[in-house]
């Protein structure tokens, strides 16, 4: 309960909904004939509506950036360190808009959501939605708000991709596009990974084809298969080593097929811990976002032509031991950004943690995107 | 007169300057306030970079002696590598990208040929310190000195042309004897 008196967290928050009965269509050529988005709100909006900041979220987060809800105060936001009063992105200056996208789990329309076509849920049958689907339907929530223009769209990772998009999709909403452990593509291996994820869910036997949801059941075991996958990516070999060595779970090795080491009980809690709240539908999702991210497939594969159209300025941020989205991927969108004669910073920070540092409170990290946000006007 | 006046006077307003070594960013913070020059500098110590942030610079947090991949060839007007070329390990593949990126550079560093360095060693055998070398051989980051003739001897080498020259000693021009008394040099070049 010590959050409550934090004076550095934005407090007792709330989850909000916007409904939007316009349909959308997406990127593949369907339709969502409605949708409804979540999403949560601190600070507040200034009188010229020039304050406000919209943070991204990544794959297994939710619009749930900051604070904590006042009956589960140990539900604290994904990113507390970097958003709240005296923060880096400081909720005493400016208005921040955490969203969530479509096709989450997590209080947005998404697979699990009724299909007003059928009233059941939608299952395999919710669209595979894109990065461009989630900034167009975050765009109408902008709308909503009232806010014609960000001071920023900042994310990390999956949120660093649509705090990019929106950049491209909608230059002249956004002031400053703040792009973390991002990269244009995924490589050939990032989609291996994904692939691999992919098939561990579609190949358990609760999946039903997507359709598992009036089965009672869920196909925790695919899931959980691909979040070990998926963790193991988001971490360096350094920075697991240094947490888990070859530490025994055991007192000695047990010739078994049991938990002998460390780093498989913790990525069997991780599995288990997400194979509980994570949506398997959504995940096949997201990892098809990912793969199909690429802004510049539509100009002959340069990134610089993709980014002719920008017209923010741009801080983008690579982690050295990163080696899910290298810093050469964010060297590669700093690169078009010159080309284009972008306004543009861009920080390596030297860092042992691997993908996952740009939720972690590296004071280096920090102080920079303090400096960085002090200097938006307002 | 400072090193950073010669270099602003020697950039015309409106020029696209990169600015390599840029430390705190207060050079292109002048160039920007006073000559309207946009610029870019490339710097790798954190706490420089979160100046230059602080600043409000335009900052790319990368290793020069990884070379300037990530400019391309004619993007700038001019590369500014002022008082870290002695610092380089790999001088003369750097310079060549700079003219390779930009259409001028100007260099400047610390004379090693200055009459205070010589004597210094001659007298008191010691490696030269100064105000313009303040480091003691162990703990510099500098690795390559060099005097006036030896960058003009490498640029005739290289095949650059010398557009210019001031030398500097405590804020004041230096006519007569430059490599002597000079503890400053700076030059603009082109290939």
């Amino acid at each position: 309960m010590s959050q409550t008196l934090d004076p550095s967290s934005v407090g007792a928050v709330a989850a909000k909904r916007a409904r939007f009965a316009e349909p959308l269509r997406l990127k593949s050529g369907a339709v969502l004939p409605e949708f409804e988005l979540a999403y949560e709100t601190y600070g507040e909006l200034n009188a010229e509506r020039s304050n406000a900041v919209l943070v991204c979220h990544a794959l297994n987060a939710s619009h749930h950036v900051a604070g904590f809800y006042a009956d589960q105060p140990d539900n604290v936001g994904w990113w507390d360190n970097m958003v709240g009063p005296g923060k880096p992105l400081d909720t005493g200056r400016f208005f921040v808009v955490g969203s969530n996208y479509i096709g989450s789990c997590f209080g947005s329309t998404g697979p699990a959501s009724v299909n007003p076509a059928t009233g059941r849920p939608w299952g395999a049958d919710f669209p595979v939605v894109t990065v461009e689907d989630w900034v167009a339907a975050q765009a109408r929530l902008a709308d909503r708000l009232g806010i014609q223009r960000f001071a920023a769209v900042m994310g990390g990772s999956l949120g660093a991709m649509q705090a990019l998009q929106w950049a491209l999709d909608y230059p002249e909403r956004v002031r400053h596009s703040i792009v973390i452990a991002c990269t244009p593509r995924l490589s050939a291996q990032n989609i291996g990974f994904n692939e691999v994820a992919r098939q561990a869910i579609m190949t358990d036997p609760d999946f039903h084809g997507g359709h598992y949801y009036d089965k009672g059941v869920v196909p925790a075991r695919g899931l959980r298969i691909a979040r070990m996958i998926g963790h193991i990516t988001y971490l360096s070999d350094d920075a697991m080593m240094e947490k888990f060595g070859r530490q025994l779970r055991r007192e000695a090795l047990g010739f078994d097929f049991g938990t002998d080491f460390e780093i498989e009980s913790y990525l069997r809690y991780q599995g288990d811990k997400f194979s509980t709240y994570f949506d398997a539908n959504t995940y096949l999702r997201i990892t098809k976002a990912l793969d199909y991210f690429d802004p510049a497939a539509d100009f002959g594969g340069d990134l610089s032509k993709a980014f002719a159209r920008a017209r923010a300025d741009f801080l983008v941020v690579s982690f050295t031991s990163d080696w899910r989205f290298s810093p050469e991927r964010s060297r590669e969108i700093v690169r078009a950004l010159l080309d284009n004669r972008r306004v543009v910073s861009y920080l390596e920070i030297d860092a042992p943690q691997g993908h996952d540092a740009f939720l972690l409170e590296d004071p280096r990290y920090h102080k920079a995107l303090r400096a960085y946000f002090e200097n938006i006007p307002l | 007169m400072t090193e950073a006046d010669t270099i602003l006077r020697w950039v015309a307003p409106g020029c696209r300057v990169l600015d390599l070594g840029c430390g705190d960013g207060s050079l292109l913070k002048r160039l920007w306030s006073e000559r309207q020059v946009p610029g870019y500098g490339v710097e790798i110590d954190d706490a420089h970079v979160l100046e230059c942030l602080k600043n409000d610079v335009n900052v790319l947090q990368m290793d020069l002696e990884d070379g300037l991949a990530a400019f391309a060839d004619r993007s700038f007007d001019v590369a500014i590598l002022s008082e870290t070329l002695q610092a380089i390990h790999r001088q003369e593949p750097l310079l060549k990208e700079m003219l390779r990126v930009a259409r001028e550079a100007i260099v400047s560093f610390p004379n090693f040929g200055y009459w205070r360095a010589r004597i210094q060693i001659a007298l008191s055998g010691h490696m030269p310190v100064s105000k313009e070398l303040p480091y003691q051989w162990y703990d510099t980051p500098n690795v390559h000195h060099c005097t006036l003739v030896d960058f003009e001897a490498l640029c005739a080498r290289l095949g650059f042309r010398i557009l210019e020259r001031a030398v500097l000693t405590g804020g004041r021009p230096v006519g007569t004897l430059p490599n002597l008394l000079g503890a400053i040099a700076a030059y603009r070049v082109s290939a």
